[in-house]
């Protein structure tokens, strides 16, 4: 399928090939397993995430919406920002405080802006898609959602992304996708964009009619309810369908190195 | 040094003062009023304080928070000195905050309160606007109050750090149509320049022009369509911005 990607070094986004079920990149003549690329973020502007936007996430809170300190339940997209020092990428370790013994795994579809997008409607948002890719937003464990949670999920490294953006033709239908995690190989969160409270287009318009997103920038559609923990040492693959995988291994760090960041 | 980024005949200059004109990086000499005053940062990430002052905390009939009370912003809120900035048609309650405005200059994690101000390249003035009719109890305040576009007018200067002998002791002032209707000192921040920068770069690194928005004290007003706001702080700058209309702007 058609896609673009960054590897080995390369400052621009490239056209490429993938086949996703075997892991080959093809670009022109050549073919290559990924794993031989050195894989870079595909993206590069502002990165802002959804909260509560899977029906059971918002269920799982219950009927505390209505009481203090929400009050009542949520009537606009929540959105927070995954600032820069948060971008990761594909195989990369996400580093675990090291006062932390879990991290949340955020499976999230991720949605490129290909150009200015400022009141679009629903029913034009797709020429506003650049392509689909994956995120991991991580998070440290936290119940409440009443104040921001900057410590909480800015930390360094806390937002894998990649390995690559699908074009959004090759995607029929962003709001039914397959997402799996799975933590050393085994099968831990299945969970579809079908359960999404507002579906991509309709998120974007809504998002649109109060902010600017530009080309290049991204929004996490969100993360579905009981997201599984990570441990230091695991690996942790997110698989949506029609897209890829994208894997990182969780690793207690004392000072983190970012030494591929270009 | 004072700094300003201004657009120019179709160029990008930086600029500073010139007996009460302005000297472009060309060492042209133009009029204020003939550039567009741009913010005077490009910036990486932006923090802002909700709840850095205690009166202010009390105006809202808030506690004054034990941690600091941290939200993010998105380049597309930023706008120059002399800018306007829209209110949607529906609301009932659109206040200006008046902030300073601190520059990262340098990356930094674990930094201590005691070499803070190494991390510092200098100061500008923010009016991080909010709309209250938008506030909902999630992450709040969320990103609908605080990250429309136009929302952050910011500027006019950029001024280093080394001209600002303590931060900390500035007085603010906004004007809303030549009345001041806010005033306060930087002294009565509850989290001080030090304590944020050890506080955020204790969990995240931070970045050479990253922007950190220290709070506002006491004073909100609503403010109305055709309203002149002037934020000030003391040594660092006048930044003047105009409330229009929805239908205006668009």
């Amino acid at each position: 399928m058609k896609a673009m990607m960054r590897y080995n070094g390369q400052f621009f986004l490239q056209e490429v090939y993938v086949d996703s079920t075997k892991q080959l990149i093809t670009r022109g003549e050549e073919t290559t397993p990924i794993e031989q690329l050195v894989v870079h973020p595909p993206v590069s502007g502002t990165v802002y995430g959804t909260l509560l936007n899977y029906k059971g996430e918002l269920e799982a809170l219950g009927s505390a919406v209505c009481e203090s300190p929400y009050q009542q339940p949520p009537k606009a997209p929540i959105l927070y920002i995954k600032p820069v020092n948060t971008i990761n990428y594909h195989q990369a370790s996400i580093p675990m405080p090291k006062e932390e013994d879990t991290l949340q795994i955020g499976a999230t579809l991720a949605v490129v802006i290909g150009k200015k997008a400022s009141n679009v409607s629903k029913e034009e948002v797709q020429n506003y898609i650049l392509g689909y890719t994956i995120a991991n937003d991580v998070s440290i464990p936290h119940s409440s959602v009443y104040r921001p949670a900057i410590k909480e999920k800015a930390q360094d490294g806390f937002c894998p992304i990649g390995p690559w953006i699908v074009d959004r033709k090759e995607l029929a239908n962003p709001d039914d996708l397959d997402i799996t995690i799975h933590i050393n190989g085994e099968l831990k969160q299945q969970q579809t964009t079908r359960n999404l409270i507002r579906p991509v287009a309709e998120l974007i318009a809504e998002v649109t009619s109060f902010m600017t997103l530009f080309e290049g920038d991204t929004l996490l559609v969100g993360v579905p309810e009981n997201p599984p923990l990570a441990r230091n040492g695991d690996v942790v693959k997110i698989t949506i369908a029609g897209i890829g995988s994208l894997e990182n291994q969780f690793i207690i760090t004392k000072q983190p190195v970012k030494e591929n960041t270009i | 040094m004072k700094t300003a980024r201004v657009a120019y005949k179709g160029n990008i200059h930086e600029a500073i003062e010139w007996y009460g004109k302005l000297q472009l990086d060309t060492g042209a000499i133009v009029s204020e009023d003939d550039v567009v005053w741009l913010p005077p940062i490009v910036p990486q990430t932006i923090f802002a304080l909700g709840l850095n002052y205690a009166d202010h905390a009390a105006e809202l009939s808030f506690n004054a928070p034990k941690e600091p009370l941290v939200f993010l912003k998105g380049p597309n809120t930023l706008i120059g000195h002399n800018g306007e900035t829209f209110r949607p048609a529906d609301v009932t309650y659109m206040h200006y905050e008046c902030e300073l405005a601190v520059v990262i200059g340098q990356s930094g994690k674990n930094i201590q309160e005691k070499d803070a101000y190494n991390y510092v390249a200098g100061y500008t003035v923010a009016n991080d606007y909010a709309i209250r009719d938008y506030l909902e109890n999630y992450y709040r305040p969320n990103l609908r109050v605080k990250n429309r576009d136009t929302l952050t007018p910011i500027g006019p200067w950029f001024v280093s750090a080394d001209e600002i002998k303590n931060p900390m002791n500035l007085t603010l002032r906004t004007y809303v149509n030549d009345s001041v209707v806010q005033e306060g000192t930087t002294k009565d921040m509850i989290f001080s320049i030090p304590k944020l920068i050890a506080y955020l770069s204790s969990f995240m690194t931070l970045n050479k022009n990253d922007i950190i928005l220290t709070g506002t004290p006491k004073g909100s007003v609503d403010t109305k369509v055709g309203d002149t706001v002037l934020t000030e702080i003391e040594g660092i700058g006048r930044l003047k911005n105009t409330i229009i209309s929805e239908p205006v702007y668009q």
